[in-house]
């Protein structure tokens, strides 16, 4: 499914400053029964954003209209968990196309950039140092510059940088797909099926 | 080094790399690929949309199991959307010519529990499905991943995907296991050792006699949870015990063919003198029967033990007390006389013959407590025969149980067995994240022993004291 460039993201961003969130809290599984990709970010931390009878969890950073943006700040070890893409699709959908965190799963990690999501991991400080210029000022811009593979808190000019494979950056800031790459070398996977055992 | 020892991981990775791309992932040859009907629908509308189709249809295999109910499975599913994916599920496996065991098929159950009680697990393969728990299956030393949808599609139309090598980890325990002591015990003590992120980059290998001395269904169990310490996938060298179990099962290799596997099954593993990014030891008398207490799989202890305090557990206070809040307990209280509402015993990690088993062994001659309700659910039809012709279904009967039909079911709540919000559940599962086995239930997570005993006891009690 196409998505978005990503090039430079100039944003404020939403503070979740809480480690370990997993997948069935990003998306609980009683909404994963959709046969199409559409609507999951309604559903975006279903459980911790609403009640039992639908009415939003007034503490929750969702829906504190003081926060906004397109990048998601997490704590430690964000995506753990089951390698549902419904948790990335849902980020999507609900307009984030960055997250931060110290610390990424695996799988979160892998399903983020296959969909256009850009997980930037950045050091405990300078984590800590986003969630303080955020409390300071919720509308505190982040840039995020792909190219350089850097991160910059705006406010005060502090800025890090992030690590992404060269393949995974060159997809991403032309919006390309492995299926796209895959696609164009089935021949050398025809030949090496032919060599299988099983 | 012409001659460099190398590891049962590097082995079988090595295998399947059909092309390395500098500064980026390799190109992963998949020997299996099994779908199910919740992270499938939206790889094979993907296919349409690009107007491709799937490269390989016969290295598929489709089960229907997380939104399967587990009673009454003659009747049509009464819930539209569950009933939609699968149906979704049944036709994109007939338009494709895949291969579908779906709801009502003989040799339908969960994913990771039919791929190899049927054979079509063998060693030395590369095997992934839209679950996580896929690493289930490295118990034969095949490397078994979970992948999200977008490689779903990547496989189906091309039969590879992209991917970085991870590091190599060992964990090796040795020694006795205790009385009482699974091995679903033993995966809870290593990953309440490494934390639920420990071997977040790795893929791990289980060595040492603990292991060598398991059975499949144990093998499987351990494997299984791998991905609970972060881990991509837990494997464990094919032996005498693999090759037995696999040997005479539907789909696996026959005559010749058998013998040409088995030589080469041989070789898959570790030698001497290789190198592993991190390796770990635990000795096997320090593990009790485990329990969690928390909102993650790393969360867990010694059954007999207090929960710890914020200093005594990594990571910050705010998240510890946030877990505890959920689960309405607190620092220094032990979890031993813990009242239970809810007992599941079932799901891919332990929801095979041998755990069914231990449940009744400890079942027989008692009771079921009247404030528990208990969902026993068979991993898969195979399962749910075995359970029937052993006598097992009789002692469960005569203690008040009742066993329902294979399917995911409680573990991720995605059918209609949900533990009501604020109830305590000990669950033979995977995992205890928030509102997993239902909006606001509370899961503590467990041996099959373990909740045999809470369901005969209906408070949280040390299976020793009823061996």
């Amino acid at each position: 499914m196409a998505y978005d460039k990503f090039t430079i993201l100039k944003s404020s961003a939403v503070p979740l400053p809480i480690e370990n969130v997993d997948t069935d809290q990003i998306i609980p599984a009683r909404f994963l029964k959709a046969t199409k990709r559409e609507g999951f970010g309604d559903n975006l931390f279903r459980d911790w954003r609403y009640n039992g009878d639908d009415t939003p969890k007034q503490d929750f950073v969702l829906n504190n209209p003081i926060y906004s943006g397109k990048i998601l700040v997490g704590g430690r070890n964000f995506g753990s968990g089951s390698s549902r893409e419904h948790a990335a699709w849902a980020i999507y959908d609900y307009g984030f196309r960055c997250v931060v965190s110290s610390f990424f799963a695996d799988i979160f990690k892998g399903n983020s950039l296959n969909i256009g999501i850009l997980p930037v991991q950045v050091s405990p400080e300078f984590l800590n140092k986003i969630f303080e210029a955020i409390e300071a000022d919720p509308n505190a811009q982040l840039e995020v510059n792909l190219q350089e593979q850097k991160i910059t808190i705006l406010a005060t000019g502090e800025s890090e940088s992030f690590d992404i494979n060269g393949y995974k950056k060159h997809n991403l800031m032309n919006g390309f797909d492995d299926i796209d790459y895959l696609q164009a070398m089935k021949g050398n996977i025809k030949e090496f099926e032919a060599e299988r055992i099983f | 080094m012409s001659n460099q020892a190398s590891t049962l991981f590097d082995k079988v990775w090595d295998a399947h790399v059909v092309r390395k791309i500098e500064d980026g992932p390799d190109v992963f040859f998949i020997d299996r690929h099994f779908i199910h009907e919740v992270t499938s629908p939206v790889a094979f509308l993907g296919l349409e949309t690009r107007g491709i189709g799937v490269m390989y249809p016969e290295r598929t295999f489709a089960t229907a199991d997380h939104n399967t109910p587990t009673i009454n499975q003659h009747l049509p599913v009464a819930d539209p959307l569950s009933a939609n994916q699968l149906k979704a599920l049944e036709a994109n496996a007939a338009k494709y010519g895949i291969s579908h065991w779906g709801l009502g098929h003989a040799r339908n159950g969960i994913v990771h529990v039919v791929g190899p009680e049927n054979g079509i697990t063998l060693p030395g393969m590369t095997i992934v499905c839209g679950d996580s728990h896929t690493s289930t299956h490295g118990a034969f030393g095949a490397i078994a991943f979970g992948i999200g949808t977008s490689e779903v599609e990547m496989v189906l139309s091309s039969q590879c995907i992209m991917q970085p090598k991870p590091k190599k980890m060992r964990v090796n325990v040795n020694g006795q296991l205790g009385k009482g002591v699974t091995p679903k015990d033993v995966t809870l003590y290593i990953i309440s050792k490494l934390t639920t992120a420990g071997a977040t980059g790795y893929f791990v290998e289980y060595a040492g006699d603990v292991f060598e001395n398991m059975s499949m269904e144990g093998r499987m169990t351990v494997c299984n949870m791998s991905i609970e310490m972060g881990a991509r996938g837990g494997m464990i060298a094919p032996d005498e015990t693999t090759f037995a179990y696999i040997n005479g099962r539907e789909q696996a290799p026959k005559g010749e063919k058998w013998d040409k596997a088995l030589a080469y099954w041989k070789t898959l593993k570790t030698d001497e003198g290789a190198v592993f990014d991190k390796e770990y030891n635990f000795d096997a008398a320090d593990i009790e029967p485990m329990i969690t207490y928390g909102t993650n799989p790393g969360m867990g202890q010694g059954i007999t033990r207090a929960i710890p305090t914020s200093d005594q557990v990594e990571g910050g206070k705010a998240t510890y007390d946030k877990s505890l809040n959920y689960m309405g307990f607190h620092e220094n209280e032990n979890m031993l006389g813990k009242k239970i509402d809810y007992v599941f015993i079932g799901s891919c990690t332990n929801g095979r013959i041998e755990d069914f088993r231990a449940f009744a062994s400890i079942v027989k001659g008692r009771k079921k407590a009247d404030n528990v309700t208990a969902w026993i659910v068979p991993g898969s039809h195979i399962v749910e025969a075995q359970i029937k012709e052993e006598g097992i279904l009789d002692i469960l009967t005569d203690a008040g149980f009742e066993l329902r039909q294979p399917g995911c079911s409680a573990c991720l709540a995605m059918n209609d067995d949900k533990i009501p919000a604020g109830k305590y559940a000990v669950s033979t599962s995977n995992r205890n994240f928030e509102g997993r086995q239902g909006p606001g239930a509370r899961t503590l997570l467990a041996s099959p022993l373990v909740a045999a005993a809470a369901a005969v006891t209906g408070v949280v009690t040390d299976p020793r004291t009823l061996l």
